[in-house]
């Protein structure tokens, strides 16, 4: 197009920036890697050396094949939206949700049959683990809430998502981020904080995306051309801001040196307890309840085609939500060594937050007024519905097992682990598979392949869960109460491995959940693969650029 | 004019929405946590809890790697049960040099806060290298490599530099002496035992994992616990004292 009246194409500040930034951390990652202390922590250097090259070689690529001009922020009066990185950070979703559902069932097996751990150091069910939860709460969840926020966030604000080279930075950022962790965790590098098993390097490079992620998400916001922020951005904004602030607060270490990958948290013993399940439980709430009931305050109004029940229940629930859930943390620590002080606050709060979580319930669940015939016609959304209800249940099981009495009987045992997958395979799940559902279809403009295949998805995946969670509820109960069970003269009924016998049948009928639920995940893959690579699209172009309100 | 249309402020500034939800999640953490740091009783005034030795440190490093916490937990709650089965509670001030603490919250294995001294070093080679031969139940798997894996405390120095810089009582004679001080451990009958023992009060010096050729990961892990609850001695402990 070379026309002597085009403007002339400057590198951006940015560009030149980003390229320089990741020049100097190739350079940095190589000297790294040349002194690394472990062969492991090399190998980690090494990869950041050569994301950094291809960020670099990206970036300059993208100069040149880009026009001189920046896109335009609209195009004929229509925002001109950027839905490039929403579709990347989908995609990851469906395949790191796979994967982490795949490496969640292989490990439920080694529970039942231990000999499938096969003497390998990498596969132990102690460095697995944190691989499927990292892998299905940041790879998978973390992917679903950035492709869904940077969507709804356009969507509502009717504005192009603010940022040009930066939305791709966060994207590929967060799943290079994955990367580095799932990969670590392999190789023996955790700092065994659970649900923060990163290293300081990997947490170091998560809290620059995450900042870039604020700021785009923000950005995009200030750009908005309603005047009113929608309350799925509420939401959304309440997760991006907490989530900075408890991973940096629950992972301040000092390295043991740049050369290890080793480093030292900052609190210890009882103050780190406490700063832990501060983190952990609201990685919970914000990260997997706040970012998703975003995704409920969008997904189903848009779905169902009906406006959101009550506007001031959710301006009600939300602050209360957010205000009530930072404190429930010591729950997680009933009966130990914190003081009894911080446990009650903690119990407490824990039953408050029974309120502004069934609040969201209602909003969501009633919202279909008027639209309920819609169930029995759309599987997808009978399944954001399903996973609402499911929200319901688990955040009533959650305050009850917060009561001490209660929490003497069920921590420790797979009660916990059975009222986590309620919420997280019928919850966050759920609402996640519904929200891809809506999401493909819309974002690569073609029909859904098969929407038969979608009720096959929620049944089996339904039975899936139900198995998975009665086979916990009974494991769990039951070992409760053989750990403290007495005979009639007044000794322990049983040695601790007799209770990890009885746990057996229940490790299989769980095993066989998670495979039924990994079964309904891989329909849901095929069928978006047939609906995105489908011949002709769903609607003419010009009415899909269409605003969404 | 109602309360309601007030929100309408939020909602119209996304910085005044940003700093609201700033404000109001700050509130729970910090009443919950800062007092930790300075009200007295939330640690126990106990004699005879010191930090760990450079063999332990290394060993409790090998337990952080492997995610044992994941299975075991390190905290034995006052219950009638828990007691008569694991030993005394656990207190706070036994877990104050633990970097994370390993409290843990599932045990698909029993709790080891208290498991140092309850089987010899031989139950616990057999144990880590295959746990169904000494428990047919057990759902464990297999460390066998920690035996023929060689201990890298090369550096070992600087981990014990990190924590005096956090306030982890290590002297410069104790940073100094690091490896010296694993290798001392690691062997029976070691001449250098007696100044371990001057800087690391009652730390226990033996070749814990059966083969004195060499210092391996299984050492340093088997030294950690075996020391596990070991710290407090409970016939002089009175739980009446820390009540203020």
């Amino acid at each position: 197009m070379a026309n002597a009246l085009a403007p002339q194409k400057t590198m951006t500040l940015g560009e030149g920036g980003l390229a320089l930034a990741f020049a100097a951390l190739a350079l940095l990652s190589i000297v790294v890697a040349a002194k690394a202390y472990t062969p492991e922590y090399a190998f980690h250097a090494y990869l950041f050396t050569a994301a950094s090259i291809a960020a670099v070689f990206a970036t300059i690529n993208r100069y040149y094949d880009r026009q001189a001009e920046p896109a335009p922020l609209t195009i004929d009066g229509k925002p001109n939206y950027n839905m490039g990185p929403v579709k990347f950070a989908t995609a990851a979703a469906v395949i790191w949700g796979i994967a982490g559902f795949t490496v969640g069932l292989y490990i439920a097996c080694e529970l039942a049959f231990p000999f499938l751990n096969l003497d390998l150091p990498w596969i132990t069910f102690g460095r697995l683990r944190p691989l499927h939860t990292s892998a299905v709460v940041f790879a998978f969840g973390g992917n679903v809430l950035i492709a869904t926020s940077l969507y709804v966030v356009q969507r509502t604000c009717r504005a192009r998502l603010a940022g040009d080279l930066s939305p791709w930075f966060v994207v590929l950022g967060y799943n290079f981020f994955i990367v580095i962790a799932g990969t670590g965790y392999l190789l023996g590098i955790t700092q065994s904080k659970e649900y923060a098993e990163p290293e300081w390097y990997a947490d170091l490079w998560l809290t620059v995306v995450w900042v870039v992620y604020f700021l785009i998400f923000l950005g995009t916001i200030m750009r908005r051309t309603e005047p009113h922020i929608y309350v799925a951005n509420w939401f959304y904004l309440a997760f991006i801001l907490t989530i900075a602030v408890l991973h940096i607060g629950n992972n301040a270490a000092i390295p043991v040196s740049l050369f290890s990958p080793k480093s030292y948290i900052v609190w210890s013993g009882v103050q780190d307890a406490m700063v832990q399940w501060w983190y952990g439980h609201n990685a919970v709430g914000f990260f997997l309840t706040a970012g998703f009931l975003a995704i409920m305050y969008y997904f189903i109004p848009k779905r169902c085609n009906r406006p959101v029940y009550s506007y001031r229940l959710s301006i009600i629930h939300f602050w209360a939500l957010i205000f009530l859930y930072i404190w429930a943390g010591p729950h997680h620590l009933h009966y130990t060594a914190l003081p009894d002080w911080a446990q009650t606050l903690g119990m407490t709060f824990s039953i408050m937050l029974w309120m502004p979580s069934w609040g969201g319930m209602i909003n969501g669940i009633m919202t279909l007024s008027g639209a309920w015939d819609k169930l029995r016609t759309d599987p997808v959304l009978r399944m954001m519905v399903v996973s609402v209800a499911f929200y319901g249940m688990s955040t009533f099981e959650g305050p009850m097992m917060s009561v001490k009495i209660v929490n003497s009987l069920s921590h420790y045992t797979d009660w916990t682990i059975g009222h986590v997958h309620s919420g997280a395979l019928g919850w966050v799940a759920y609402i996640s598979f519904g929200a891809i559902y809506c999401l493909v279809p819309w974002l690569w403009n073609r029909q859904l392949y098969s929407l038969k295949l979608v009720n096959w998805h929620f049944w089996i995946s339904t039975i899936g869960i139900v198995l998975y969670i009665t086979a916990m509820w009974v494991s769990g109960i039951l070992q409760g109460l053989m750990w403290r069970a007495y005979t009639s003269l007044g000794f322990l009924e049983y040695s601790f491995v007799e209770t990890v016998e009885a746990m057996h049948p229940f490790y299989v009928i769980r095993a066989l959940g998670g495979l039924l639920f990994l079964t309904g995940a891989l329909l849901m893959a095929w069928n978006l693969w047939k609906t995105v690579n489908s011949a002709e699209s769903a609607v003419p172009a010009s009415l899909a650029l269409a605003p969404a309100e | 004019m109602s309360l309601w249309s007030k929100h309408a402020i939020l909602e119209k500034n996304s910085i005044v929405l940003v700093i609201g939800i700033l404000i109001v999640i700050a509130i729970g953490g910090l009443v919950e946590i800062v007092p930790l740091f300075y009200l007295k009783n939330t640690i126990e005034k106990v004699d005879g809890v010191r930090p760990y030795t450079p063999l332990e440190l290394a060993g409790r490093n090998i337990y952080v790697r492997e995610g044992c916490y994941l299975c075991h937990s390190q905290m034995i709650r006052p219950l009638r049960d828990e007691v008569e089965r694991y030993g005394h509670y656990s207190l706070a001030v036994e877990s104050m040099y633990d970097r994370p603490f390993q409290w843990g919250s599932k045990r698909t294995g029993p709790d080891l806060a208290r498991v140092g001294g309850k089987y010899s070093d031989n139950w616990h080679q057999d144990h880590l290298r295959d746990p169904r031969s000494v428990v047919p139940g057990s759902v464990m798997p297999n460390y066998s490599w920690l035996t023929q894996t060689e201990l890298d405390y090369r550096h070992l120095a600087q981990d014990l530099k990190v924590q005096a810089l956090l306030g982890v009582p290590y002297s410069p004679d104790m940073i100094a002496n690091a490896e010296a001080d694993v290798v001392a451990q690691a062997t029976t009958d070691s001449p250098a035992a007696g100044d371990l023992v001057k800087r690391y009060p009652k730390a226990q010096a033996r070749d814990f994992d059966g083969n004195p050729d060499r210092v391996s990961e299984a050492d340093a892990l088997i030294a950690y616990l075996q020391l596990l609850g070991t710290q407090v001695d409970f016939k002089l402990y009175d739980d009446k004292a820390n009540i203020r």
